[in-house]
């Protein structure tokens, strides 16, 4: 059998971006699981800081993390349009606002561990905290890695107008990284607190 | 598509042969080491529970220690789910989905070879532990902490000692591939169908593949989560479980059971598949009510996420929380007997063979049925607080896992063994199976039911005489005997059958989806021309081009 004439186009979704919504949702499940531990032992520490002791509300890299995704939107719709120059520039300043953002938990983290004396093994909220927070910033690191992969083939010219798709794909999961860090701080920095 | 010889043997060298397998992203040699992994593990589960009821058999028995014990049936349901039915089925799925979609592939070949040996790693891991540390006939370290491994238990300080880190890391591993396998599901059945294909017209296998892929995403993921959850309370001082620092135990079996209940639907949902692809074909008659097919397990998978804390009745939740419960399960069993209705309908007025395939699809209608029937007694709370943590629900789940899932596999088997292998399996020896397999199945899992309802609790690896559950134990053990020789009788089946069986051409069952209309087995690239299909039955329009199906549809 034979694809006969004038049966119009034959349209599929495009499997890469199909995956990628796959994997957002099976890790937006464990986000889910690890919200939903923090959320269940706010107030239950038996010991220790609390919330409102000892954290600080990370303005500056939410902002950062969030322009970023801006920035990485600018990037593809640059690549999509041919501006080989425009993409690398804001694919450039998505890894660069990506990374002072776990620059600053690290500052963060660095505080509490040494100053504070609050680790993971603290208390209740020591254990959510760490682990919700903790995996966030892993995804964001992967993604870090994907950033810099794609940058360094950029610099090197490699990343065409063609690539736009690949590239769209990707920046799904840089969204979700974002998305998800709207739900983590809402839940820790200001319904937790 | 005339070729009725099986295909030349070409003499390679046996290096390459193995390197090409290790190596390989083709979706049907994936299948295949799936399936043959599973059905190893299979024959492991199988002695782990012969040796659990001879034990079992008496009461007061010594045969095995109570470590031992613990560990065996610790071993048996986690390897059962996780290292045999999960691998089996998405063996299946993988060598069949591609064939029933007209594509050449999966979507993710090399993602789809990922998955396989993370699985494979993890199962290899978790029977590590045998030779770690104990004597093996001890069994070694093997974890004993349940197939559920519930909080405290696996507590650094009740369970010291890396035998749950075994069972946290195995299960670790083969999430992951479980997880990716989903993706590269739902991505193929999405993304890779033939032109014409449009979902109203994939195969029913197609679209239960679907929803299963879509329902791991979401299923194994907790499990995940909780697991990382377990590691650090064990390795890095967190206090997820930890009831001295605030702790809640109660969580790790929501985490679980959250896994836990849609993990079983994973499990179930490929086996409709088999049930509605042989069905069919062996009434001579279309699938009855395709579209309330589609939608009955589209909401079975949805619904089913709603239903976790049925196994947590006992645990003492408010009584507001428990009757949610008794009514989302209760919910979920109504798209499941319309399945059943409509596989009834599509064996009402049809001209029904009784080749092997069929008498399984049968087997499984009725123990299917009755298996729902007892889920629906225990998905009644108050009746749940006698019944909860008794052999009866051990004989509700086994008669599920054994009496629908196995008893579907092996018809799946019986029915496409020709298409991947190019030989039939013998009929006779397929009926022997059958007819012994079903006395055995009986007489264990009909007669367990009863020890459960007179208050034998499971998970004890010995019980006083005196109390009536003696016989029942008895009969339930000698049914294993009967099971083993059938199986038995299988594996020498299939071992022959591989061997010398009869050739099978293309299409042995006069069947109507795509894997039919290609070479038995498929070429490596499944299709010389990619195929245009217009209707639910290519292969039926192929053959009668006269009266299609794409007239009536």
């Amino acid at each position: 059998m034979n694809i006969t004439a004038g049966e119009g186009a034959w349209q599929l979704p495009s499997r890469g971006r199909v995956g990628m919504i796959c994997l957002i949702i099976a890790e937006s499940a464990i986000f889910t699981i690890f919200i939903a531990a923090y959320v269940f032992y706010i107030g239950k520490s038996l010991s220790g800081p609390t919330p409102r002791e000892v954290l600080r509300v990370p303005i500056v890299g939410t902002i950062c993390l969030l322009s970023s995704s801006l920035t990485m939107h600018w990037a593809i719709a640059a690549l999509r349009r041919g501006s080989t120059g425009a993409f690398r520039l804001f694919w450039f300043l998505t890894l660069a606002l990506g990374a002072i953002f776990i620059a600053g938990t690290m500052v963060e983290w660095r505080h509490l561990i040494y100053q504070d004396g609050f680790t993971i093994q603290t208390n209740l909220f020591g254990t959510t905290y760490y682990s919700l927070v903790g995996l966030h910033a892993s995804h964001v690191i992967v993604g870090l890695i994907g950033l810099t992969i794609v940058m360094v083939l950029a610099l090197l010219g490699k990343v065409r107008r063609e690539h736009g798709e690949r590239c769209e794909v990707f920046s799904l999961y840089w969204h979700f990284v974002d998305a998800v860090w709207v739900v983590v701080f809402t839940t820790v920095y200001l319904v937790g607190r | 598509m005339a070729s009725e010889t099986l295909p030349l043997t070409i003499h390679k060298n046996p290096l390459a042969v193995v390197y090409e397998w290790l190596g390989t992203g083709d979706h049907k040699k994936i299948g295949l080491m799936y399936i043959v992994y599973a059905l190893l593990f299979f024959v492991v589960t199988g002695i782990e529970a012969v040796l659990m009821r001879i034990q079992l058999a008496h009461a007061n028995a010594t045969f095995l220690s109570p470590q031992l014990f613990n560990r065996l049936f610790t071993l048996h349901g986690t390897t059962g789910v996780f290292f045999v039915a999960m691998p089996i089925l998405f063996g299946f799925g993988n060598y069949l989905v591609p064939l029933m979609i007209g594509a050449r592939d999966m979507a993710y070949p090399r993602l789809n070879a990922f998955a396989f040996w993370m699985t494979a790693f993890g199962g290899l891991l978790l029977y590590a532990s045998f030779f770690a540390g104990n004597s093996v006939a001890q069994g070694g370290i093997a974890p004993d902490v349940g197939w559920f491994a519930y909080a405290p238990l696996t507590a650094p300080a009740f369970s010291p000692g890396h035998s749950t880190d075994y069972w946290n890391l195995s299960l670790l591993l083969a999430g992951v591939g479980s997880i990716s396998g989903g993706i590269n599901f739902v991505a193929t059945i999405l993304s890779m169908r033939c032109p014409g294909m449009t979902l109203g017209k994939m195969p029913l296998l197609a679209w239960m593949n679907l929803v299963m892929g879509g329902l791991v995403l979401v299923t194994i993921s907790p499990l995940t989560a909780a697991q990382v959850m377990l590691l650090v309370d064990r390795y890095l001082g967190a206090h997820f479980f930890d009831t001295q620092a605030g702790g809640s135990v109660v969580m790790w079996m929501h985490f679980f059971w959250i896994f836990g209940h849609p993990e079983v639907y994973v499990l179930i949902i490929p086996c409709f598949a088999f049930i509605s692809e042989i069905i069919p074909v062996f009434s001579r008659k279309a699938i009855f009510g395709y579209p309330a097919m589609v939608a009955a397990t589209t909401s079975i998978g949805f619904v089913s996420l709603g239903v976790w804390a049925h196994h947590m009745f006992t645990v003492g939740m408010p009584s507001y929380g428990n009757a949610f419960f008794v009514l989302t399960t209760m919910v979920v069993a109504v798209p499941t007997g319309i399945k059943i209705f409509n596989w009834l309908a599509t064996l009402w007025g049809g001209r029904i063979r009784f080749a092997t395939p069929m008498l399984f699809a049968v087997g499984f209608l009725f123990q299917f049925l009755i298996g729902g029937l007892t889920g629906i007694m225990l998905a009644t709370a108050p009746l749940d607080w006698q019944l909860g943590n008794s052999y009866f629900v051990v004989a509700h789940f086994h008669y599920i896992i054994v009496g629908a899932i196995l008893f579907s596999i092996f018809g799946a088997f019986y029915y496409w063994f020709p298409k991947m292998t190019g030989r039939m399996l013998d009929e006779t020896l397929g009926k022997w199976h059958f007819w012994i397999f079903v006395i055995g199945f009986h007489l264990t899992f009909d007669f367990l039911h009863i020890p459960g309802l007179l208050g034998m609790p499971r998970r004890v690896y010995t019980y006083e005489a005196g109390r009536g559950w003696e016989s029942w134990n008895m009969i339930a053990s000698i049914g294993v005997i009967f099971q083993g020789v059938a199986v038995l009788i299988f594996v020498y089946n299939l071992i022959r059958s591989y061997l010398k069986g009869a050739p099978a051409g293309n299409d042995p069952w006069d069947a109507w989806t795509l894997e039919w209309a290609t070479t038995s087995p498929p070429p490596e690239y499944n299709f010389a021309v990619v195929p245009a299909v217009h209707s639910r039955r290519p292969l039926w329009d192929i053959k009668h081009p006269d009266d299609p199906d794409s007239k009536y549809e």
